[in-house]
């Protein structure tokens, strides 16, 4: 939070530092004070997103209905995954590209600082606005995250102010993708060329256009549900002509595409962190490069494996079952490259370095479950159960946001230019890794053994299993909370970080100072 | 307590599961196998994909904690400074690439007998509504709601002071179960009254949704008389969780005097008579 306010180098210009007080962070156009705030929202939305999965999850501790009604319960996974998808895991990732990416490139900021500030600004407003939907008669979406029509469409008065919020988000969302396209297109240092830029840069790059790609179709089926409900379409409607599964068509063409964006900035970071700690390059750069790209090409034509059970013609599911199989093969490749990296290296494990192997493995487990989900003939027993339950959390908590709090580890000594409390660090990690396996593990065996997904009560065969994650959950759920402290800690003070911090890193970043000036390089940096 | 003995006996659990799964049995931690040649088919489709990723697993992870063990810092190794190499990287290329095309004949093949519902010899009309299932058999006029059964009725209720752990099949009983043949291939057709809903029988390895407005098709041809039970398994609004589908597969003769029975308490204007 403090971060730019050692700004020493710059005695020819008289406004290059934050403006005072609160004012500062809602006019900014800095990246870093930016970052910074798209940083703590996401916290901020993890935590309302997690004290609703602790309610779905004391619901499920035993068999019968004790805490909430069902329609609460349907409300609360639906809000769980709509906050967590577009609160948590997007903004965290915006938030670590405004800080890193100018850095990372050798840029003084964003290429359009206005519309950054705008595209960070206009998110409260629509989170406040979907957790508002709550209150409101009828109560909130409770018809998934997915929004299928006709059940969707059941919805109370919160359903205009939630598509609305959506819209919200997603403008949100392409501003910040514009804006980083912009800036890697056109404000790279001399010398940085594309296949010398950071994987981050890389990953993030890639998801910018999946960004730019999907979004508005996510606005177009939500509008046309919109339009379905109050204006007299009949889109998704078979009395008027039209098709539900229509919709589940347009929603899955932007939602598997959406997965690629919750993931690929998580590659890059632990693209970064594996080789710092094992002291030696990136293993395969350009393969990772190009494996990065064949991922996203190849999410836009495999969305239908999330509906094998529609009633597709033949052609149609073998075409996505063998497309959806192909990607596991430039993913493996990213998996090997990693471990290849580590292999022969002079390895240290600090906090980044922990969460950055626990996500090699654990989302390595999640792949694992998405080779066997793709195929469609077994798919037809996985489908909606809690095995996909399991297999889509994995690829997302150990996964995504354990990247994510590699980066924020591995960063936050640059950010703020103290150390984090190590001990700490490493607490967090192990006992977050423990519970969030105590809590998504079972899942592979309660879904095989038939208990479908989205059930606020189960039958009793189901009991011990799901008593098991209860706990994980709460574990995990309450083991956060040492990574605000950690936080906090770091903020306020600490052990002064070096301009290196990690012996191993390398990179422009690690050129500047901890903290780094308020507009990074006041020279252009030349990268040879 | 008790709760935590079952955490830790879980964490065991984790570790033990593929030594001895006989002990297990009881816990449910697996697909079925099933009753129909299909969802044998299925069964082992789904053990020859674990037991490949199993594989893959040890090699991935068991090279990645050599490494973590073998090369670290601590030991005082220098890093070696390899970053590429085409040859390795095209084997790890082509061998998943060999794993997949394993995998996906198999698949096609159970995928394409899944599909081909022709040749069957008798057909049943599903239809999904909030929240119960409506059976029907076109041929004989015959149909029925099938709902969830009075005892898990009362139970589900919040603070119906019922143990759900003493009500039998709890969730997963009905008033009054689909009737199907054994030995015999028979074609569903699925629809919805309301929104989607989605027809699901673990033991027959089958699942489709039930569409509004459109009509789905798939077909089982059950090998072994006895109860099956699934449940609902697309979203479907407040009481999703408390639609089940239960289906009774009987001798032919047995369902034979099944309809003409329905056919007749129809007949009598008895609609709900249940006399099998």
């Amino acid at each position: 939070m403090n971060a730019a306010l050692t700004d020493t180098d710059h005695h020819d210009d008289h406004h290059h530092g934050p403006a005072p007080g609160l004012l500062r962070w809602v006019t900014t156009t800095n990246h870093k004070d930016i970052g910074t705030l798209y940083l703590w929202f996401s916290l901020i939305m993890f935590f309302i997103g997690g004290f609703m999965a602790l309610i779905i999850r004391a619901e499920l501790f035993q068999p019968g209905l004790q805490v909430v009604d069902p329609h609460f319960f349907n409300q609360m996974t639906t809000m769980h995954a709509l906050i967590m998808i577009f609160g948590v895991v997007m903004p965290a990732f915006v938030g670590l590209a405004n800080w890193m990416v100018p850095i990372m490139i050798g840029a003084p900021d964003m290429a359009l600082p206005r519309m950054n500030n705008w595209s960070f600004w206009i998110l409260p407003f629509g989170f406040s606005m979907m957790l508002s939907t709550l209150f409101m008669d009828g109560g909130g979406p409770a018809g998934g995250w997915t929004l299928y029509p006709p059940l969707s469409l059941q919805g109370g008065n919160g359903f205009p102010f939630l598509i609305f919020s959506i819209h919200i988000l997603g403008i949100s969302s392409i501003m910040g993708a514009i804006n980083i396209v912009a800036t890697i297109m056109n404000l790279r240092a001399p010398g940085m060329t594309f296949m010398k830029m950071p994987l981050f840069v890389w990953t993030w790059f890639i998801t910018a256009y999946l960004l730019i790609a999907v979004m508005p179709v996510l606005a177009g089926a939500v509008t046309m549900l919109l339009t379905d409900k109050f204006f007299g379409t009949a889109f998704f409607s078979a009395a008027g002509g039209g098709d539900p599964v229509m919709f589940q068509h347009i929603f899955w063409f932007f939602g598997h595409p959406e997965v690629y964006i919750l993931i690929l900035p998580s590659f890059g970071i632990v693209s970064e962190i594996i080789p710092t700690f094992s002291r030696k390059k990136l293993f395969g750069y350009a393969s990772m490069v190009y494996a990065t790209s064949s991922i996203a090409l190849l999410s836009f034509i495999v969305w239908a494996h999330h509906m094998f059970t529609v009633g597709m013609p033949l052609s149609g599911e073998l075409f996505f079952m063998f497309a959806t199989m192909l990607i596991a093969v430039p993913t493996g490749v990213k998996v090997f490259n990693w471990v290849a990296t580590m292999w022969g290296g002079a390895m240290t494990f600090e906090t980044p370095m922990l969460f950055a192997l626990g996500f090699v493995i654990m989302f390595t487990i999640g792949g694992f479950s998405g080779v066997m989900l793709a195929l469609a003939p077994v798919d037809f027993q996985y489908h909606d159960t809690y095995f996909v339950v399991a297999h889509f959390h994995y690829v997302l908590v150990p996964g995504a946001i354990f990247g994510i709090v590699a980066a924020v580890y591995y960063w936050i000594p640059k950010w703020t230019g103290n150390m984090y409390d190590e001990k700490l660090g490493k607490a967090h990690f192990w006992i977050s890794t423990i519970f969030v396996n105590l809590l998504f593990f079972p899942m592979h065996f309660v879904g095989l053994a038939g208990m479908p997904r989205r059930i606020p009560d189960y039958a009793v065969q189901f009991a011990d299993f799901n008593a098991i994650s209860t706990i994980g959950a709460f574990g995990f759920g309450f083991s956060q909370l040492i990574f605000v402290v950690v936080l906090v800690k770091c903020v306020k003070g600490g052990k002064k970080a070096t301009d290196q911090v990690w012996e191993g890193a390398e990179g422009l970043e690690w050129t500047l100072s901890s903290p780094p000036p308020y507009h990074s390089f006041s020279d252009q940096p030349v990268v040879k | 307590m008790r709760v935590l003995i079952k955490a830790l006996a879980s964490i065991a659990l984790l570790s033990a599961f593929l030594v001895s799964p006989a002990a297990l049995a009881e816990w449910g931690y697996n697909l079925p196998r099933g009753v129909t040649d299909i969802s044998h088919k299925v069964f082992e489709m789904h053990m020859l994909a674990f037991w490949i990723m199993c594989v893959v697993a040890l090699a991935v992870f068991g090279a990645m904690t050599y490494s973590i063990i073998k090369h670290r810092k601590s030991k005082g190794v220098t890093p070696a400074t390899f970053h590429e190499s085409t040859a390795v990287e095209i084997v790890w290329t082509v061998i998943p690439f060999i794993i997949l095309i394993v995998l996906a004949i198999p698949a096609a093949y159970t995928l394409i007998e899944q599909e081909d519902d022709s040749n069957s010899e008798l057909t049943i009309k599903i239809t999904g509504y909030q929240w119960k299932w409506e059976y029907e058999y076109p041929d004989s006029g015959v149909s029925f709601f099938s709902t969830l059964a009075e005892e898990s009725r009362q139970a589900r209720v919040i603070g119906s002071d019922i143990d759900v752990n003493t009500v039998e099949n709890y969730l997963l009983d009905v008033d009054k179960p689909l009737v199907i043949p054994v030995d015999t291939k028979v074609r569903f057709l699925l629809t919805a009254n309301d929104v989607i809903h989605s027809w699901w029988i673990p033991d027959f390895a089958i699942k489709k949704d039930a569409i509004p407005g459109f009509i789905n098709t798939m077909w089982t041809k059950v090998n072994e008389t006895g109860t099956y039970r699934g449940q609902c398994t697309e979203l479907c609004g407040r009481d999703h969780g408390f639609m089940p589908v239960v289906v009774e597969v009987v001798e032919k003769s047995e369902f034979n005097q099944w309809l003409a029975s329905q056919i007749e308490s129809k007949e009598s204007g008895q609609q709900l008579a249940t006399t099998n």
